[in-house]
């Protein structure tokens, strides 16, 4: 515990930030759909969300809930050339696991 | 009242013309010089008399930001109807065509969206065959 304190507490901090993030349905809707194809332009990204699932928020409402997404770490946007796309990364999600380990605790003996 | 004519601005209309025949397929049919730019249209080989598409000059100052802010959001411009979505993917691709979007269902249609290298995102698009329709 003391060698890794300091990165812990960093997660810590992180971890609520990244569970407010997901706490949204259509954030968790534009994860589905970005994990399903990474890689996608805004135009995509709506069009997935409001012909797959019927949700048709405003082109500007989809880009701030992205904004929220990549200050938890989970979507990372990149310009190539003159196109943006926005890549998923759900590695910040062990953060969860570490902080809260999968499984039953056992009592200590 | 008919629509004959839908416009699209090319950074050149000399590389426009290249790319919406020799790439698309489409055929030139108008070729008027103006001064300094044509009236140039183009059709497709399966309606030669249905619409035309006008390659416009894309020298208005207004243009540049308006397309650079489209694309940036992988907006496309318009839409042409194709086939098969999937095959003119594949056709396209092995012509060099760059897509931002490949070959995607969209409830009831799939479509895809290219980069006509004279500014402007195109989406193709063909509805999906419904069973028992």
């Amino acid at each position: 515990m003391p060698l890794t304190g300091k990165q812990s507490l960093a997660l810590m901090v992180g971890v609520e930030e990244l569970l407010k993030a997901l706490a949204d349905p259509t954030r968790a809707v534009i994860l589905d759909e970005l994990v399903e194809h990474t890689g996608q332009t805004l135009f995509e990204i709506c069009n997935r969300l409001s012909s797959r699932h019927g949700i048709n928020p405003s082109r500007q409402a989809i880009s701030q809930h992205l904004q929220v997404l990549e200050a938890a770490g989970l979507v990372r946007s990149e310009r190539s050339g003159r196109y943006k796309f926005h890549y998923v990364d759900t590695s910040p999600l062990a953060g969860i696991f570490e902080r809260w380990p999968p499984g039953p605790t056992r009592p200590e003996p | 009242m008919k629509i004959n004519l839908a416009s699209i601005f090319v950074n050149d209309q000399a590389k426009g013309l290249e790319f919406y025949t020799t790439k698309l397929g489409f055929e030139k049919k108008n070729d008027v010089p103006m001064g300094e730019f044509s009236w140039l249209t183009v059709v497709s080989p399966e309606a030669r008399d249905g619409v035309e598409l006008v390659l416009e000059p894309a020298n208005h100052p207004a243009v540049g930001p308006f397309r650079e802010a489209l694309v940036a959001d992988g907006i496309p411009f318009t839409s042409f109807a194709v086939e098969d979505v999937q095959a003119e993917y594949e056709r396209l691709v092995g012509l060099g065509v760059v897509f931002t979007q490949p070959p995607t269902v969209m409830g009831p249609v799939t479509t895809a969206v290219l980069d006509d290298t004279c500014g402007n995102l195109i989406q193709i698009a063909a509805m999906n065959e419904t069973s028992g329709a």
